[in-house]
């Protein structure tokens, strides 16, 4: 195994042994198989009880009582897709802000399964909220681009 | 470099912990915790619908459900009972595979957001919310990844995906336009809610909701006030956290996404019988969970005073309490409020919310870390203030103006 990837397992798993880290997410599947199940019986159910009569115009998609005009992909406009991308910085960007806000002023242990301190990564603490000002300075600077060039304008 | 190898050693010594010491009595603890959470999280999506109902009706001076059970409580199952014996129609024009995909998206992140939240357990006894069933100690929580707030984050995205493809592939104008709506109205207030989470994430400093809630449940102000992230934060965030959920759970003022006027029904329209009905209940089922979010992040979830009895108990009944106070908040911003114009809707998410929420992360943060390096508290608070003024004046200004030169500018074809 890779040493940086070693390293991760170990902040991952800090404070309960890695058995018990893995159960965690074997619980979110089991919740996920449970849901979709549940969403299976619900249609099955329903396929089992309903009528189906096809006839006439049923299929034909609602469009105000009319027979539906044109096109059923009409274009949207190309703003919605900028704001796509505009989110994409901002999510991104919270990517490195949550692990960084975790660290701020305390020391994480790294702790074993035998629960002997492996290790102690240290705080962020002055250098750390430097750079995060400097951080969100560019990226506020990214939102001003945008808004100055009527991106957000929304007409 | 001794950390590298002690930590390959853990790996090394368990093996693949899936496949080896498999603890039957644990195993039947956490299946009997989702199956609680199932159970709950179903009917308290049907009391939900009935709530909402009654309440508006009463709001609204009217009687609202009131034949089917003892004040009309039964009137969901009923509902739900006939959904079933509707027709199912797929238009001619839809993507089959897509249309029967999309209610899936929509519905199993629904569920798996609640897997996270701590719903109950003793938090005041010292033993941080830890109870015994069956000779195992467990939390009151079916799950507790390390990284419980981004599963929270990563769950109400995927659920864009339900709602985007359902109006994609109905083969319909009205729901392509409720869904291309949604999906930019969620994604854009996606970012000012992850921004309202990290302040709670640098006060608490954890992304386990368990350990989130444990600090909150320490002892805060002068003893006298609770430690909630409500306060730790001093509020800014959560009243951004409440603007920004009611957007993503495209409720009432945010509901563009099914302005009945304009869009028929949304991203919907086109579905009936029980797909329809998988729409609505995974609605509903996220403002269950979105205001168990809120009292997980903000109000302490199940931490609280234990009057009598049995520690456990009390959390849950805590954590019930406070849910419901923001079930009730829903409906009442739904029975007061008007609806947003699409522009003030963009408006507010990216030029007053992330702005602010920004903005607030970092007074957040120099404040804690002045607390922690023994700064004089009162300068940098004093110069803390003084900068966000300026910001905000700023901020506003820039507002004022952009909506100023919105009338002049001519509409681009």
């Amino acid at each position: 195994m890779p040493p940086t990837l070693t390293v991760l397992i170990a902040a991952a798993t800090a404070g309960q042994d890695y058995s018990d880290f893995l159960r965690q997410y074997l619980t979110v599947v089991i919740m996920a198989g449970l849901a979709m199940a549940l969403v299976g019986t619900l249609l099955g159910v329903g396929a089992l009880l309903r009528p189906s009569r096809r006839q006439g115009d049923k299929h034909v998609t609602y469009e105000s009582g009319v027979d539906p005009v044109g096109e059923h992909w009409s274009q949207s406009h190309v703003r919605y897709y900028v704001f796509a991308l505009l989110f994409v910085i901002f999510d991104v960007e919270a990517v490195f802000i949550f692990p960084w806000a975790t660290r701020l002023d305390a020391d994480t242990e790294l702790i074993g399964s035998g629960g002997e301190v492996l290790g102690v990564l240290g705080p962020y603490g002055t250098i750390g909220l430097i750079k995060m000002f400097l951080f969100i300075a560019v990226l506020a600077l990214g939102l001003v681009y945008a808004w100055r060039k009527g991106v957000l304008r929304w007409m | 470099m001794s950390l590298l190898v002690t930590g390959s050693a853990i790996v090394a010594q368990q093996g693949d912990p899936l496949l080896f010491d498999v603890d039957l009595t644990a195993v039947g603890i956490v299946v009997g915790k989702v199956l609680v959470i199932f159970a709950f999280l179903l009917v308290a999506t049907m009391f939900m619908v009935w709530f909402e109902r009654k309440l508006i009706s009463d709001m609204q001076n009217r009687i609202g459900p009131n034949l089917a059970g003892p004040f009309g409580i039964l009137q969901t199952l009923a509902d739900g009972i006939k959904f079933f014996f509707k027709e199912d129609l797929i238009p001619d024009r839809a993507q089959r595979r897509v249309f029967i995909l999309a209610p899936f998206l929509s519905f199993v992140p629904a569920f798996l957001l609640f897997v996270v939240i701590p719903f109950g357990g003793d938090f005041n006894d010292g033993n941080a919310g830890v109870v015994t069933i069956f000779g195992r100690e467990t939390f009151l929580q079916v799950a507790d990844p390390p990284i419980g707030v981004l599963f929270i984050l990563a769950m109400s995205s995927l659920a864009v995906y339900g709602a985007m493809l359902a109006g994609w592939s109905s083969g319909s104008k009205y729901p392509l336009l409720g869904s291309v709506r949604q999906s930019a109205q969620m994604i854009s207030y996606e970012a000012a809610m992850g921004l309202a989470i990290i302040a709670v994430v640098v006060k608490t400093g954890s992304l386990s909701t368990h350990d989130i809630v444990v600090t909150q449940a320490g002892e805060g102000l002068g003893g006298i006030l609770p430690n909630w992230g409500v306060l730790l934060t001093l509020g800014v965030p959560f009243v951004i956290f409440v603007i920004a959920a009611t957007a993503e759970l495209n409720r009432p003022p945010f509901d563009l996404v099914e302005a009945e006027q304009e869009l028929v029904g949304g991203f919907h329209t086109e579905y009936s019988s029980i797909r329809f009905a998988l729409f609505f209940l995974a609605e509903f089922m996220n403002t269950v969970t979105m205001s168990a979010i809120f009292v997980t992040l903000f109000l302490g979830g199940p931490a609280g005073p234990v009057l009598f009895g049995p520690g456990w108990l009390w959390g849950i009944i805590w954590f019930a309490l406070k849910v419901f106070v923001f079930l009730f908040m829903f409906v009442w911003f739904r029975a007061t409020l008007p609806r947003l114009r699409y522009d003030q809707l963009m408006d507010l998410g990216w030029k007053v919310l992330i702005p602010l929420s920004l903005g607030w992360i970092l007074l957040l943060v120099a404040l804690d870390l002045a607390q922690d390096q023994n700064w004089n508290l009162f300068a940098v608070g004093i110069g803390a203030a003084v900068v966000f003024f300026c910001a905000a004046m700023l901020l506003r200004a820039a507002v004022r103006s952009g909506q100023a030169t919105r009338h002049t500018l001519e509409v681009p074809d």
